[in-house]
């Protein structure tokens, strides 16, 4: 069966995904973080005298934790640079920036920060730089929002003054001890020929499978490759829309975004002719009146696609009709 | 012992851009998976282990390993591991599993679907959650720290850099299976603008969708299923501080350290996982590699770095080279993580011990 080239070539859609992650910062990073809402930078002294800045949670030669925590900073000296003319989502700036490795005043090691220079002429390593503090601390590390250049000597004695935060400022929007990491990705996400094949037959209508030419077994939705053989599956089979409540569980919980409301059933529902069962909602009856075995009839919804299934009225299924796709 | 375990098969899909695939690997590693089995006159059901690198987080789904599983096809079920890396490592979990007796052919491979993502975006999650990650520093700027250090410090020029480039290029010429490949030379590449100053994207890996696939078999049966097994004769990995600004940056101590673990002594062919030009010259410092070695005879990963199965590829190349007797000895590399954080050294020798 030949279909038109644009019909046959695997859907695309933009994808994006977000989670938080909220995380516990331990004994040093807590001091650390509390010290940043306070406009102040910390570092810790290892076995061997270095100051590590930003510190370190276990001395990397004695593996102990720090025995201090010593002030540095808050200026410090570019050790290395690059140059981000197209800045990404969610870096400091959205101006094109440097990042840098900045060893601070007082410390042995390079943390690694943007550098609002205005252009990369302005950068090269040497620069001194002094950071540029959030308006806000939010309790983490972006309480320093990048640093700038500055024309503080190495070592001076005495750094600029501490810009002072108002106190009802600090810890406004922290958690003490917790910071939130946002994630944000986006991706072009690709659909597999099977489940293309699929996607494009719910949308006119038709409940599309496959069977395998290895082991017979007839799949639901297309999923381009047999699992059990590894075998890419060519053969298509059409599917009707009725089937056999296999197994099931009743949600009684509820959750952000839920479009059904509890108690409701989710399923595995053993399409006719097919092998494999595949999830579904079964509305349409108490959820107390679902069972094993239970005929139930797709649901289609407006704008394509099955909405839930629903019961047919027919006698069970025999269990030893659908006992081998359990 | 190490001599105990041979390389007996390795095959690479293209890569490439693929609008077709998907980012549960299933299409790529398909024909792979059949092409090696033939070459060792195998089927799937003679591997006794299975293990697999890829990552999530390139995926945009959880459990995407889990996906992947269809292309092997699990029924009767299969012993089947994964590991979030390049698949190298999962080669080196299955070697272990060859070497206690607890299987006597293993598979490993690794896939990824670059293309579909922002990949050095991703990449800023593999660094320090607390103090790094959150300010999302990509892959190319952190590379490009490193390259100025050393720049800086008088180690190599930009020209060093593009010759590295070039010479991968012409080398590439003759992989069907790289992504860049080409005759230019070091001042036309010059001549164009930095990406991420110092690095122009000749100094870059390319972004490519791509899955490799290596079988190990133990001494007992590895004669059986290829005429030149490339016997490993080290395995090594080490992995430096996570901390970008107290570890130097010029010194690579986790990929000599992983060499000095892996006895690998002099070779005569290596394939090193650089996806930067400057990483290149890194490597073959602290490696040791020199002149008379033929360093990624590919076009390595400057010509094609698909991630997570680009360090396995670089195995499975010297093995090949072990295995068609271009080679008695050659090295394979790989590495993850930031600006050559972590290192992997695999020794392939024509000789068992």
């Amino acid at each position: 069966m030949s279909q038109p080239l644009a019909e046959s070539a695997p859907l695309r859609a933009p994808l994006e995904i977000e989670f938080d992650y909220t995380r516990s910062l331990g004994p040093v990073l807590s001091q650390f973080m509390a010290a940043l809402a306070e406009r102040r930078i910390l570092g810790a002294r290892g076995a061997d005298g270095r100051v590590h800045a930003p510190p370190f949670e276990y001395d990397p030669v004695s593996a102990e934790p720090p025995a201090e925590l010593v002030p540095v900073g808050p200026e410090g000296t570019v050790v290395s640079w690059s140059w981000m003319p197209d800045p990404l989502v969610g870096q400091p700036l959205a101006e094109p920036f440097a990042w840098a490795l900045i060893r601070l005043d007082g410390a042995d090691t390079a943390m690694l920060h943007a550098v609002d220079a205005g252009s990369a002429a302005a950068m090269r390593t040497g620069l001194r730089v002094r950071p540029r503090w959030a308006a806000r601390p939010a309790g983490g590390i972006r309480d320093i929002a990048c640093f700038e250049p500055c024309d503080g000597p190495a070592g001076a004695a005495e750094a600029p003054a501490q810009d002072t935060l108002p106190a009802q400022d600090i810890g406004a929007e922290r958690t003490p001890g917790m910071t939130i990491a946002p994630v944000r990705l986006r991706y072009l996400h690709t659909a597999s020929p099977g489940e293309s094949a699929y996607l494009r037959g719910l949308a006119a209508g038709r409940l599309l499978g496959q069977r395998c030419g290895v082991c017979g077994q007839v799949y639901v939705p297309t999923r381009g490759t047999c699992p059990a053989d590894g075998v890419t599956m060519t053969e298509e089979v059409e599917l009707p829309e009725t089937g056999t409540v296999t197994t099931f569980c009743i949600v009684n919980v509820g959750y952000p975004g839920q479009r059904v409301t509890p108690p409701y059933v989710a399923a595995a529902v053993l399409l006719d002719g097919a092998d494999i069962a595949f999830q579904h909602l079964v509305l349409g009856c108490d959820a107390s009146e679902v069972r094993m075995g239970l005929r139930v009839r797709a649901v289609w919804g407006e704008t394509g696609g099955i909405s839930h299934f629903t019961p047919t009225g027919e006698p069970d299924a025999l269990y030893e009709t659908y006992a081998r796709s359990l | 012992m190490s001599a105990d375990v041979a390389v007996v098969g390795f095959a690479q899909s293209p890569c490439r851009v693929r609008e077709d695939a998907t980012t549960s690997g299933v299409e790529m590693l398909v024909p792979i998976f059949a092409e090696v089995f033939r070459a060792c006159g195998l089927t799937r059901r003679d591997i006794g282990f299975w293990c697999s690198g890829s990552s999530d987080y390139l995926a945009g789904r959880a459990f995407s390993f889990v996906s992947a599983v269809d292309a092997i096809g699990a029924v009767p079920p299969a012993m089947e591991s994964h590991v979030e890396m390049d698949a190298a490592w999962a080669l080196y979990e299955a070697w272990a599993k060859v070497l206690t007796g607890e299987a006597e052919i293993a598979l490993a491979y690794g896939f990824g679907k670059s293309s579909g993502a922002e990949l050095r975006r991703v990449l800023a999650l593999q660094l320090d959650p607390y103090l790094v990650a959150p300010l999302w520093p990509d892959s190319v700027s952190v590379a490009a720290l490193q390259a100025r250090l050393g720049l800086e410090a008088g180690r190599w020029t930009e020209k060093d850099m593009a010759e590295v480039a070039a010479r991968s290029r012409a080398e590439a010429r003759s992989n069907p299976d790289a992504q860049v490949s080409g005759s230019v030379t070091a001042a036309e590449l010059l001549a164009r603008p930095y990406v991420a100053e110092p690095l122009r994207a000749h100094d870059c890996a390319p972004v490519g969708d791509g899955a490799a696939v290596v079988i190990i078999a133990s001494a007992a049966r590895a004669r059986e299923l290829c005429e030149r097994p490339a016997w490993i004769s080290g395995f090594a990995h080490q992995v430096d501080s996570g901390s970008l600004g107290a570890r130097d940056l010029l010194a690579v101590p986790s990929a000599a350290g992983a060499a000095a673990a892996a006895g690998a002594g002099p070779v005569e062919l290596a394939e090193l996982h650089a996806p930067f030009s400057h990483q290149e010259l890194l490597l073959r410092e602290a490696l040791g590699l020199g002149e008379g070695v033929a360093v990624n005879p590919s076009g390595g990963a400057l010509c094609g770095n698909p991630m997570f199965a680009a360090g396995l590829a670089r195995i499975g190349l010297a093995a090949r080279a072990v295995m068609s007797g271009r080679a008695s000895r050659a090295l394979g590399h790989a590495t993850s993580g930031p600006a050559l954080q972590q290192n992997l050294v695999c020794v392939l020798s024509g000789e068992a011990s």
